[in-house]
């Protein structure tokens, strides 16, 4: 059923004098969960209207499952989506809500009028639109709350009555537009954990928009970081965690955000951080180093800082602490929340890196490859 | 203390409105020989209602009239509702070249007295033969103004997503307009009947202008017409002709009372 390849070629849109999309390249493979994360304002969803059709690109082709829809009408893209405020029409029941896109694609303009619809409807047709609208509802565990109107549906009912109604057409693909930001914390977790389950079981085509990476990374198969319009970087949540390709993603993704400080790489290729030598050689030239908070711990020599403060969330210790030399950079360290933070009594410690997984970015944004004694490091 | 006195303020303000309709209904049951008098109280020394009332509707055809403002207010109120929705629905939630342009022209609209247009309306339908006719009496009012700048006011609060969803569902744009936008603004729908109903069935200048026919006279006019007839010092018969043509626009109101205050809060029209 709902697995279709989408593919994007040289999308570009533009409202007013503002470019929102620059020649956007984007292929989604059959039956894969992929998110588009950004900051507000990057054009993930006016990229996603523009796949839904709900938007026009003012460039570029559309294609769905090797087809061009590029000016098709949305209806005609056989797309279903969840949008933020989940979007349910307020005057029907949750049963007509999840059988309104079947009747309007099984039943005649004349079958869908009010009151006279009824009697030209073929029988036939209703029965099977119940049965789907049942196992749509069954499915999303919502079948006790088909004869109520949404305006009597907590958050997380509503939501589901919009993915059932998403589910019942059997689309070529899912479009997700923030679909949880609306939740309180605990159901947008719990609810993360039933989108992911749910993609599993019918291994259909996702594009989910969100801001939140931290949704993007544990659901996702791939995801595609917008900055500005542009794709930053698109890969495997791992790959963009662990080989960001530019400041930028490396700044977006991860919680606690990456540590960054400001580093030199002398003429002869010693990576210096606050003056101090690293053991890392890269190319000449000014650079900054990107640090995980987990991959900083604690030693009794390193870089001298004073801790400022010691947060523990459950198992882990977040600790930040502001470098003494250079320009006195503060910086976050994760660690245990059983090792116990070994500062001395005036808040003293010395902070040490894990050499293989620091991230250098030069100048210009862009990763650069940075080596430990011969080796490439990351 | 005064916590009460917007209440009665409030309270002087309501008797001084419904005075009038008092005056009217305590004169439609006073004999002629108490007409002038001006004490307001409401029983009189001889009752006449009866007489009074049945001379209004026996003298003139009081329930042709009825039937004359029924048959020239639904007509003006169906169509005024089916050009202003759409054109409401359009200025409201559609993005076309002209959309600033056509609502500035909407509201332009608003400033133009019927008054200024009788006269060529009046000349185009004598021309066309269509005086005395009920088309004569609707037709200078099926397009309202009024009615695309109020519906366009309440359609403007309807969910842009919830549109989105429906073309997605393969919703026609005219079924968006009148299944979904519409019906979330029947309160405005409501407001606007009563406001129209109740223009046009009091509405005497029009009326004046293209109707000499008794026959196809709405109630105004049949009043005026009763009065020339029974003229004379009968202001009994005259006001109980006149609590009777009001009466269904009482219960009109009454009946629409609490979606037309919702209709008017929401949108902003006052």
């Amino acid at each position: 059923m709902s697995r279709q390849s989408i593919e994007l070629s040289g999308i570009s849109k533009s409202f007013g004098p503002t470019q929102v999309l620059k020649e956007i390249d984007l292929s989604v493979r059959e039956g894969e969960f992929l998110s588009l994360v950004g900051m507000s304002g990057c054009g993930k969803s006016t990229l996603l209207r523009i796949i839904a059709g709900l938007e026009l690109p003012d460039d570029g082709v559309v294609e769905i499952g090797g087809e061009n829809v590029t000016s098709r009408d949305p209806a005609d893209r056989n797309l279903a989506m969840v949008f933020q405020s989940y979007a349910l029409y307020p005057h029907m029941t949750v049963r007509q809500n999840i059988a309104t896109p079947l009747r309007m694609r099984m039943l005649p303009l004349a079958a869908r009028l009010p009151l006279l619809g009824r009697l030209l409807a073929p029988r036939e047709t209703l029965s099977q639109i119940d049965a789907a609208v049942e196992q749509a509802a069954d499915t999303l565990q919502i079948t006790h709350l088909l004869d109520r109107k949404p305006a009597q549906l907590s958050g997380g009912q509503r939501q589901r009555v919009a993915l059932a109604r998403a589910l019942v057409r059997q689309p070529a693909a899912f479009l997700m537009d923030e679909p949880l930001s609306n939740l309180d914390a605990k159901l947008r977790a719990h609810m993360r954990d039933e989108l992911a389950a749910l993609h599993r079981r019918l291994g259909a085509t996702f594009i989910y928009v969100t801001h939140d990476q931290v949704e993007a990374m544990t659901m996702s198969d791939r995801i595609a970081l917008m900055i500005e319009g542009r794709i930053e970087q698109l890969g495997t949540p791992d790959d963009l965690y662990r080989t960001p390709a530019t400041l930028s993603v490396a700044r977006f993704i991860g919680s606690p955000t990456i540590n960054l400080l400001p580093a030199e790489v002398t003429a002869d290729r010693q990576v210096t951080v606050a003056g101090m030598e690293t053991g890392l050689h890269a190319e000449e030239g000014p650079a900054t180093l990107g640090i995980r908070a987990e991959d900083f711990h604690l030693a009794s020599t390193g870089m001298p800082a004073r801790l400022l403060r010691a947060e523990t969330h459950g198992a882990d210790r977040f600790l930040t602490c502001q470098l003494m030399a250079g320009d006195g950079s503060v910086v976050v360290l994760r660690q245990s929340a059983s090792d116990r933070p070994s500062a001395d009594a005036d808040g003293k410690l010395h902070l040490r890196f894990a050499a293989d997984r620091v991230h250098l970015f030069g100048a210009d944004g862009r990763r650069r490859p940075v080596y430990v004694g011969g080796k490439v490091a990351a | 203390m005064l916590r009460f006195l917007p209440h009665v303020v409030l309270a002087i303000g309501a008797a001084i409105m419904l005075l009038p309709f008092y005056w009217m209904a305590l004169t439609s049951i006073r004999s002629p020989a108490e007409i002038f008098d001006i004490s307001l109280w409401p029983i009189p020394e001889t009752f006449s209602g009866g007489q009074n009332y049945a001379q209004a509707a026996n003298t003139v055809p009081m329930a042709r009239f009825m039937l004359n403002g029924v048959i020239v207010c639904s007509g003006i109120l169906i169509v005024q509702v089916l050009t202003a929705v759409p054109a409401a629905y359009a200025l409201a939630k559609l993005q076309f070249p002209g959309r600033r342009l056509l609502m500035a022209l909407v509201i332009a609209a608003l400033c133009v007295p019927m008054q200024a247009l009788a006269l060529p309306l009046f000349v185009g339908l004598a021309k066309a033969n269509l005086l005395n006719t009920y088309f004569a009496q609707m037709a200078p009012f099926f397009l309202s103004v009024f009615a695309i700048f109020l519906f366009r006011q309440s359609f403007r609060s309807y969910p842009d997503e919830i549109i989105e969803a429906a073309r997605m569902d393969g919703f026609t744009e005219m079924e968006i307009c009148w299944r979904l936008v519409l019906r979330g603004s029947l309160p405005s729908l409501a407001a606007f009947s009563v406001f129209s109903v109740v223009a046009h069935w009091n509405d005497l200048y029009w009326p004046l202008i293209v109707v000499s026919d008794m026959a196809i006279a709405p109630p105004p006019l049949g009043m005026l017409f009763f009065s020339d007839v029974e003229t004379g010092a009968n202001y009994g018969a005259l006001m109980a002709g006149a609590a009777m043509i009001t009466a269904p626009m009482i219960v009109c109101f009454l009946l629409a009372r609490r979606s037309f205050i919702a209709g008017i809060t929401m949108t902003g029209v006052k």
